[in-house]
């Protein structure tokens, strides 16, 4: 079964570049701003969209977005809200892919064959949770691939050759390499390193390698595009998205355009990227 | 709920970490190859004849046990019923139970040739464990506790930076142990090739839960040999206070195959279980956070809730995974103590015995309270005393003078 994600990246792949994956949380600041940002997206140049579902102790990131989540939280933001927006964002637009991002106790509250039901029928593409590893794939993982969805797992600078397999396993739609071992917002690795990375991950597999994690100039994310076949930004678009709110924490005029036009910039430096030969 | 019973309530957990369907290993890529190392390195020093004598020689002349089990005769003739044994896990060294399983994971971090050591801590009792056996071993230590536990637990924190820790006080989410937690995983997560963490009770990824359970089952070892020589015969209950609960899982794991013997669980009701609260059993169900499935307060959403004990050890939105197990199963009788209950224990123990007992234990004495006038006098009742109560003395202080103004 062919995805949004398989034909994007095929289409990219077709022509030579590498792809722009942007994190933005959903619900952040308030819902309508959110749809707004995300419906934004894909004009400023985002090729995949992973829409972070909020959660009050969020273990593996950084202190941008862990604030991201509290502020949709605390703006009533939920998961079926999360469902909501994606349902609206796509009576716009049928082709970009959108994965929701996030952990493994909201969707288990609201029930896992529920809840990939109403995913699917969302128009939700692919699943990235961040605690959920091999060792859990009855969880959602399989459930999710026989619902017709995508599971992108994390591979990690600890991921050795050993333990590559496991990983990839159930994977689909794309790889996600964590340049380094640390949480969201955290300093970059350097391309080179990331280069042999994702060397070594393609000796293991044909799906498409997103690098993210310390990417926030469109130097650093054109740096990565040559090595890799997508970069993800996250951090950097929640707090232009941050520094754009008011003293109470709400959005303002400037909110979607201040994530937009980061976007768009991001997207000329990996768009200016030369694909590295395979 | 209909559950099988198993054939033992102790040979859990299985191979994969889970209890029923509690447990696992929820946790990001990056910790898993660590988790598995961690694994591996325990079966192999489960396995060492002489990682046992070490840890055995520390627990005898360094810790000092066995701790006594104390019949606390004056506790027994005013609450008129069962005969009261304290198990006195607050005289080991550094004044809790929380030294056992940190020197347990201290000397295996040795095994794995780990330098650095992370712990989180909510009342300050493992933090000050794991200072202590940093400080012994000449460890690096990192300490994460939660802002407000930082405020309300000032012995702790002077005592852990004089061991040489280094405490960081945390100010995300509720900035209490819940935080402190999620603090050491990232610490965990961005530092993984050079720190162990040592984890403060059985929570946690697999195989956490089970490594803390068999460090802290000396408890109820102790206690089994210990009742043979003075009443020559088991206890008819036990009684231990649940935060995350490795105290009580320490006393309760070699008695669950007797089935003679009734246990009691106390969890934390704070203001009450319609109100602010540390109850997971009683007032959450069973959800996933900090790596495992276990029973937890939140929202219908699955978003996590402030717990709120006037114990900063007990006031966790989350318990053990075992006991989750333990609960559903039925062998495991789950009470709740609210903060007032623990504050009168608190001080009945103290003028009757002799002994203050940490805030977290009080909430155990509470229910003793409750349960010992019910039973017979030759009714045998033990209960943890886990902690002693330094820490607690200016907190308790402040409440004491100010509802005596």
């Amino acid at each position: 079964m062919t995805t949004r994600i398989d034909t994007r990246f095929a289409e990219l792949k077709k022509a030579g570049r590498s792809a722009f994956v942007t994190y933005v949380m959903a619900g952040d600041p308030d819902l309508t701003t959110s749809l707004n940002i995300v419906k934004a997206l894909p004009k400023a140049g985002a090729d995949v969209i992973e829409l972070g579902i909020p959660f009050t102790d969020p273990m593996a990131d950084g202190p941008s977005i862990q604030a991201a989540g509290l502020r949709a939280l605390k703006n009533g933001m939920t998961l079926k809200k999360t469902l909501e927006l994606v349902r609206d964002f796509r009576k716009d637009d049928n082709v970009t892919p959108l994965v929701l991002m996030g952990y493994y106790n909201p969707i288990y509250i609201y029930g896992v064959d529920k809840f990939l039901a109403d995913a699917k029928t969302a128009g939700v593409d692919g699943l990235i949770i961040v605690d959920l590893p091999p060792e859990e794939d009855d969880e959602l993982c399989i459930p999710a691939l026989k619902a017709g969805l995508n599971f992108i797992r994390l591979a990690t600078p600890t991921t050795d050759d050993k333990r590559l397999p496991a990983v990839l396993a159930n994977t689909s739609g794309f790889v996600y390499y964590v340049s380094i071992a640390g949480i969201t917002g955290a300093a970059a690795a350097d391309a080179n390193a990331v280069g042999a990375a994702v060397a070594r991950i393609k000796r293991h597999t044909k799906l498409p390698i997103c690098v993210g994690f310390g990417i926030r100039t469109p130097e650093a994310a054109r740096a990565i595009a040559e090595k890799a076949d997508g970069s993800v930004v996250g951090t950097a678009l929640v707090d232009a998205l941050k520094n754009s709110l008011d003293a109470e924490g709400r959005a303002t005029a400037k909110t979607v355009n201040a994530v937009a036009e980061l976007t768009a910039a991001l997207a000329q430096g990996v768009k200016g990227a030369k694909q590295a030969a395979e | 709920m209909n559950i099988a019973k198993p054939n033992s309530y102790r040979s859990g957990p299985d191979e994969r970490g889970h209890f029923g369907i509690f447990g696992g290993r929820f946790v990001a890529e990056t910790l898993m190859p660590l988790i598995l190392d961690l694994e591996k390195a325990y079966t192999a020093a489960k396995a060492d004849p002489a990682f046992q004598a070490e840890m055995n020689g520390y627990l005898k002349n360094y810790v000092g046990r066995p701790s006594p089990l104390y019949f606390a005769e004056r506790l027994t003739e005013h609450l008129g019923g069962a005969k009261i044994y304290l198990k006195r896990e607050e005289l080991n060294h550094t004044g809790s139970h929380k030294v056992n399983n940190v020197l347990g994971q201290i000397m295996l971090a040795r095994r794995m040739g780990k330098k650095r050591i992370i712990a989180e801590t909510g009342a300050g009792q493992h933090g000050v464990a794991t200072a202590t056996l940093c400080a012994r071993f000449g460890l690096e230590c990192v300490v994460y506790m939660g802002a407000v536990d930082v405020e309300r637990q000032q012995p702790n924190v002077i005592r852990m930076e004089m061991l040489g820790a280094k405490v960081f006080p945390v100010q995300s989410g509720t900035r209490t142990l819940k935080d402190a937690m999620n603090e050491a995983l990232r610490d965990w997560v961005t530092n993984v090739h050079n720190t162990f963490y040592c984890i403060g009770t059985v929570a946690g990824p697999h195989p956490y839960p089970t490594l803390v359970r068999d460090f802290q089952s000396i408890i109820g070892n102790e206690t089994k040999t210990q009742m043979q020589e003075i009443e020559g015969r088991l206890p008819d209950s036990l009684v231990a206070c649940i935060g995350g609960g490795s105290n009580a899982m320490g006393l309760f794991h070699p008695f669950l195959d007797d089935p003679s013997v009734e246990i009691f669980g106390v969890e934390a009701a704070g203001h009450g279980l319609t109100q602010l609260h540390a109850a997971s059993i009683a007032g959450g169900r069973p959800g996933v956070l900090h790596g495992n499935r276990t029973y937890l307060l939140m929202n219908e959403d699955g978003q996590i809730q402030d717990a709120h004990s006037i114990s900063a050890g007990l006031d966790y939105p989350g318990i053990g995974p075992e006991h989750s197990w333990l609960h559903e199963i039925g062998r495991v009788n789950y009470l709740s103590a609210t903060d007032d209950e623990a504050l009168a224990a608190f001080q009945l123990l103290s003028r009757l015995e002799g002994i203050i007992p940490a805030l977290e234990p009080a909430h155990a004495i509470a229910k003793v309270m409750e349960l010992a006038p019910k039973r017979p006098k030759d009714h045998l009742m033990v209960v943890n005393l886990s902690g002693r109560g330094d820490k607690d003395v200016p907190q308790v202080g402040d409440i004491l003078r100010g509802k005596s103004k």
